[in-house]
């Protein structure tokens, strides 16, 4: 059974909501951290953050620079920087051009992840209204990791997802719900059929 | 298909080969940047693996200032983060009233749009007769940007919103004028500031400064080297002298957190203590 070392997520439009299902699911001390860009305006500051957290069991934090990536906790990109992932397992922040219009975008984290994780990474594509996340998620297939994918007739916005599943031959096209509980799963080393 | 990997030691030997030939100094910059930078080359110029780059980075130096270019990120905007300008107004402009003369280094200024901010506000505040500005950066083509002082007028919107988000209440477009898609720079604005090239990494203390700005440069660099640079920075500030950083980065992590004092903890704003 493959143990997962890293799960990255992206998120567009209907982000907030989706978001609030995935926490209200995921346990403390989760695994496998969780790694998430979700566009955001640019100007926003880190306060929704911080009242996702209030109301999630799982520790739920901003990505700090140089930042060492720990289980037991979910990491989002700050607004307006792109998220990258060292081969030390480091974050680090940059100010690059936006990618596919946007910063932070779900691309550049999938590709740096996909580089340092290989086959063991979870790359999760969930609502949104643009395709960022698309060629990522293929590198992430191309590495060998686990493409997981919502499925987007449930999806706030359906476009993202359709994308992704459009590039790769998806491993899971699931509700929101599913998702998470197939993420628990998988973070307990379970060998699972749902499908 | 498995993905061609791309190895830290083929990276570190591509790095070390622009240090040797062309006195560039990355190898302590951000793995993950130059991880990303190299990987865009190598696709955009139709080259195989890093050991191919690496010969025709020796042998092509068109190919090598691209490069340059490539690792120097010159993305930057007119008062980017407003709230940190206000904050600049608010907090660091009394401690600089209460100076003679003022001496301030815009350290990885790119193609300048921040010195500009600063002028701006030094000129509304009446202290931009008595500064001189520092504004530095190694990417030449960057810096002749910067001294040109054009920039596209389709950017002026945004920035028309960042300055006054900041505070500003002037009519920003009195600071420039505009000819077809460019405007240029006031000549005021730029009559007190000294463009210079100086690479944060390899050269040293240039002067003593009142203020240092050094904003979303050292994020590309990795810790060791953040620390380096911020001794830099301590050296060059006189007692009571002011560092801001980005919005992200921060002192915590460097040997000389305990020697500042926090002006403006979320706009990382720092005072190095007498
Ligand atoms: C993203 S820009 C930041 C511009 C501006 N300070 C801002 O925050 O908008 C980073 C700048 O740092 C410069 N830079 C990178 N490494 C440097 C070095 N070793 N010495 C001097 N400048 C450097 C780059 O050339 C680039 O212009």
């Amino acid at each position: 059974m493959m143990q997962y070392e890293a799960i990255v997520v992206g998120v567009s439009s209907g982000g907030m909501n989706a978001m609030k299902v995935l926490f209200s699911i995921l346990p403390k001390d989760f695994s496998i951290p969780v790694i998430i860009v979700q566009h955001v305006s640019s100007h926003s500051d880190n306060q929704w953050i911080k009242i996702l957290n209030d109301k999630s069991d799982l520790y739920i934090k901003e990505a700090d620079e140089k930042e060492k990536i720990e289980q037991g906790t979910a990491y989002i990109a700050p607004a307006n920087y792109h998220l990258l992932i060292g081969k030390n397992k480091t974050f680090s922040l940059t100010v690059d051009e936006r990618v596919n219009f946007a910063r932070p975008s779900i691309d550049v984290l999938f590709e740096s992840a996909a580089e340092v994780y290989k086959s063991k990474l979870i790359g999760v594509v969930l609502t949104g209204s643009n395709n960022d996340g698309t060629k990522g998620i293929k590198r992430i297939k191309e590495y060998g990791g686990l493409a997981i994918i919502q499925d987007p007739e449930t999806a706030e916005s359906a476009y993202m997802p359709a994308s992704a599943i459009t590039a790769v031959k998806a491993d899971y096209i699931l509700s929101l719900e599913d998702i998470s509980y197939l993420l628990i799963q998988l973070g307990n080393g379970i060998k699972t059929y749902l499908t | 298909m498995k993905h061609k990997d791309i190895l830290e030691p083929e990276i570190s030997l591509l790095l070390e080969t622009v240090y040797q030939k062309y006195h560039y100094d990355f190898r302590q910059y951000s793995e993950a940047h130059i991880r990303r930078r190299i990987m865009n080359r190598m696709a955009m110029s139709g080259l195989e693996d890093v050991s191919q780059m690496r010969s025709k980075i020796l042998n092509d130096e068109t190919f090598a200032s691209r490069l340059l270019q490539d690792l120097s990120i010159t993305v930057t905007e007119m008062f980017r983060d407003p709230g940190f300008y206000r904050s600049l107004r608010e907090n660091v402009i009394p401690v600089l009233k209460t100076y003679p003369f003022i001496k301030i280094w815009h350290a990885g200024c790119s193609t300048g749009e921040e010195a500009y901010s600063m002028s701006i506000i030094l000129q509304e505040e009446g202290l931009y007769d008595r500064t001189t500005i520092y504004a530095t950066d190694f990417n030449q083509q960057a810096l002749n940007k910067a001294k040109e002082g054009i920039f596209s007028n389709e950017l002026m919107k945004e920035y028309t919103i960042n300055y006054q988000l900041s505070g500003g209440k002037e009519s920003f477009s009195g600071y420039y004028t505009s000819n077809y898609n460019n405007v240029i720079m006031n000549q005021s604005l730029k009559k007190n500031i000294v463009w210079a090239n100086h690479n944060l990494v390899t050269d040293g203390v240039f002067a003593e400064v009142h203020l240092i700005l050094c904003r979303n440069v050292l994020i590309y660099f990795e810790r060791d080297l953040q620390n380096k640079v911020q001794a830099l920075f301590y050296n060059s500030l006189i007692n009571g002298g002011i560092l801001c950083l980005g919005s992200k980065e921060g002192l915590r992590f460097t040997d000389l957190y305990e020697e500042y004092v926090e002006l403006d903890k979320k706009q990382r704003i720092f005072k190095k203590k007498y």
